[in-house]
C-alpha cells in the first residue's frame, strides 16, 4: 500500500499567474533569440512588417528569463549562441509545464541533418533554414500560432469540463490512464426534495436553478481546495486531497460544506423575496483511502475516485434526510477535526453494503466560527 | 565573368522585403558588427578555442548570405565547418574578403 503524496509535484500556480498570451493572429507577441545582431534585427524587421509585436534576447539564458517573466505566442530561436545555445533553451522549455506549449521556430543555418533531427526531437515546431524567405516565415509563423490557438482552446475545454486542477495534473504528469492510492476527503451534496421541485417549476426555472446552486457550491468548494468531479442531475461529488495535495482535507472540506450551506441560506433569502421555495442540501463526509485516476478510453476519460471511502461519503448524504440534519462525516473525519468543529453524536449507524456498523456525526451549524 | 561579390539579386530581394531605407541601416550594424567578429575569429585562433571559432565563422557566414556575399559566407563555412586553423593565413583572406564586400555594399546601398 504505497501512499505517494509525497513524490507528487507541488501545486502549480494559480491560473490567473500563468503566462498566457493575448490571442494570437496578427498582432501576436513574439521572441526573437538570436546573438547576431543583424540577424535579430532583420528578423524582428521582418516580423514587424507582418504586423506582430517583437522581443528580442542575445542569448538562450536571456531568452529564458524574458519567458518566464512575460507571455509569449511563440519564439523565433537561433541554435548557435553563447552561454546557452538553442539545444539548451529547447531543453529547458520542454521540461517546463508553463513553457512546453509555446511553439518555437528553429531559424538557423546549421550544417547537416542531425542538428535539425534534434531540434525537431526537442519539441521545435519547424525548422528555417538562415537568411528565411519571408513568405516562408510568414506561412510558418500562422501556422504555428494557429496549432497554438487550437492547443489552448482544448486546454480551455479540458478546464471546463474537468477542474483546473485536474486539468494542471494532466499537464504535469502528462495524460495516462489508470489509478493509485491516495488518502482524501470525498464530500457528496445534493438538493432536498429536488424531484418534486422539478415537478412545481418549469424546465427553464429548473436549469436556472441549477446553475446557480452549482456556481455557489463550487464557489465554496474550490476556495478550500476541493474539485468538484462530478455532477448528475442535482448531485455532485467532490475530492478533497486529490489530485492535488491539500493540507489538511477533512477540515477544508467541513468548512467548504459550511460555506455551503451558508450559501443556501443567503440564496433561499432571494428566492422567498421572489415567491419561490427555499431549497435544502443535505451534504455528506467520509475520509479515508480511495484509488484516483484517470478512467475511460483513450478518446474520453474522466478523473475519479473509488473506494470504501466513497461510497460511504454516498450513503452519509443519503442518510442526512433521516436524521434531518444538513451536514454529516464519518468517524476518520471526526478524528482529523480533532475538537476544532462543533460535532453531534449521533452513534451508529448499519449502511447497506457495509460489513460493520459506522460511527456518524452531524456537524453542528455555524457553531465553530 | 568573375562571380560579383555581391549577389544583386539577393541583395534586391532584401531591398524589397525589408525596404531600402531598413537595409542600409542593417549594412550600417554589419559593418560594426564583422569586425568584431573577425577580432573574435583572430582570438578564437589565437587561444585555440574551437568552439568560440566555430560560431564566430557561423555569425559570419549567416550575415553573408544575408547580403549575398556568396563568396565571404562560402569562406566563413569553410572555417566553420574545417575548424581552428594553424595560422592566420585563411582569416586574413577571409577579412580581405569582407573589406571587397564592404565597398561593394557600400556602393549597393549608395547608388
Amino acid at each position: 500500500m504505497v501512499d505517494d503524496r509525497k513524490a507528487r509535484p507541488p501545486p502549480s500556480a494559480p491560473a490567473t499567474t500563468r503566462g498566457r498570451a493575448a490571442a494570437p493572429g496578427p498582432g501576436a507577441r513574439l521572441l526573437v533569440a538570436d546573438d547576431n545582431k543583424v540577424n535579430r534585427l532583420l528578423m524582428t524587421r521582418s516580423l514587424e512588417l507582418q504586423g506582430h509585436k517583437v522581443a528580442t534576447a542575445q542569448n538562450g539564458r536571456i531568452a529564458l528569463d524574458m519567458l518566464h517573466a512575460e507571455a509569449f505566442d511563440l519564439v523565433l530561436l537561433d541554435m548557435e549562441m553563447p552561454e546557452l545555445d538553442g539545444f539548451g533553451v529547447l531543453a529547458q522549455m520542454i521540461d517546463d509545464s508553463k513553457l512546453r506549449d509555446i511553439p518555437v521556430i528553429v531559424t538557423s543555418s546549421l550544417e547537416g541533418v542531425a542538428d535539425i533531427v534534434r531540434c525537431i526531437e526537442l519539441g521545435a515546431d519547424d525548422y528555417l533554414h538562415k537568411p528565411v524567405n519571408p513568405a516562408l516565415l510568414k506561412a510558418r509563423i500562422n501556422s504555428s500560432l494557429e496549432k497554438k490557438r487550437l492547443r489552448d482552446q482544448q486546454k480551455e475545454l479540458v478546464k471546463r469540463f474537468a477542474t483546473s486542477e485536474v486539468a494542471d495534473d494532466m499537464e504535469e504528469s502528462g495524460f495516462a490512464l489508470g489509478g493509485r492510492r491516495i488518502a482524501c476527503t470525498v464530500m457528496f451534496s445534493d438538493i432536498r426534495g429536488f424531484t418534486s421541485l422539478v415537478e412545481s417549476q418549469s424546465p427553464e426555472e429548473t436549469i436556472e436553478l441549477l446553475n446557480t446552486y452549482y456556481t455557489l457550491m463550487f464557489d465554496a468548494i474550490s476556495g478550500h481546495g476541493g474539485v468538484v468531479n462530478q455532477m448528475i442531475g442535482d448531485g455532485l461529488m467532490a475530492i478533497f486531497g486529490a489530485p492535488q495535495a491539500l493540507d489538511d482535507a477533512p477540515l477544508a472540506a467541513v468548512r467548504a460544506a459550511l460555506d455551503m450551506v451558508e450559501m443556501i441560506e443567503l440564496f433561499n433569502v432571494e428566492r422567498v423575496g421572489t415567491d419561490k421555495e427555499p431549497i435544502r442540501i443535505g451534504i455528506g463526509i467520509a475520509s479515508g483511502e480511495v484509488v484516483a485516476g484517470y478512467t475511460g478510453t483513450q478518446q474520453r476519460a474522466t478523473y475519479t475516485c473509488i473506494g470504501d471511502t466513497v461510497n460511504l461519503a454516498a450513503r452519509l448524504e443519503a442518510h442526512t434526510k433521516e436524521v434531518q440534519r444538513g451536514i454529516l462525516v464519518d468517524g476518520d473525519t471526526r478524528l482529523a477535526l480533532a475538537d476544532r468543529v462543533a460535532l453531534e453524536v449521533l452513534g451508529e449507524v448499519m449502511f447497506k453494503g457495509k460489513s460493520a456498523a459506522v460511527s456518524v456525526y452531524a456537524v453542528k451549524a455555524q457553531a465553530q466560527r | 565573368m568573375p562571380e560579383p561579390i555581391i549577389d544583386p539579386t539577393i541583395f534586391a530581394d532584401l531591398q524589397e522585403a525589408a525596404g531600402a531605407e531598413f537595409v542600409a541601416e542593417l549594412v550600417g550594424t554589419f559593418f560594426e558588427e564583422a569586425p568584431v567578429m573577425l577580432a573574435e575569429l583572430r582570438s578564437a585562433q589565437a587561444a585555440q578555442s574551437a568552439d568560440a571559432f566555430r560560431r564566430a565563422a557561423h555569425s559570419l557566414k549567416s550575415n553573408g548570405h544575408t547580403f549575398g556575399a556568396t563568396r565571404l559566407a562560402a569562406m566563413a563555412r569553410d572555417l566553420e565547418l574545417g575548424g581552428l586553423v594553424a595560422d592566420t593565413g585563411p582569416i586574413d583572406a577571409l577579412d580581405q574578403e569582407y573589406q571587397r564586400a564592404a565597398v561593394a555594399l557600400k556602393g549597393l546601398c549608395d547608388g
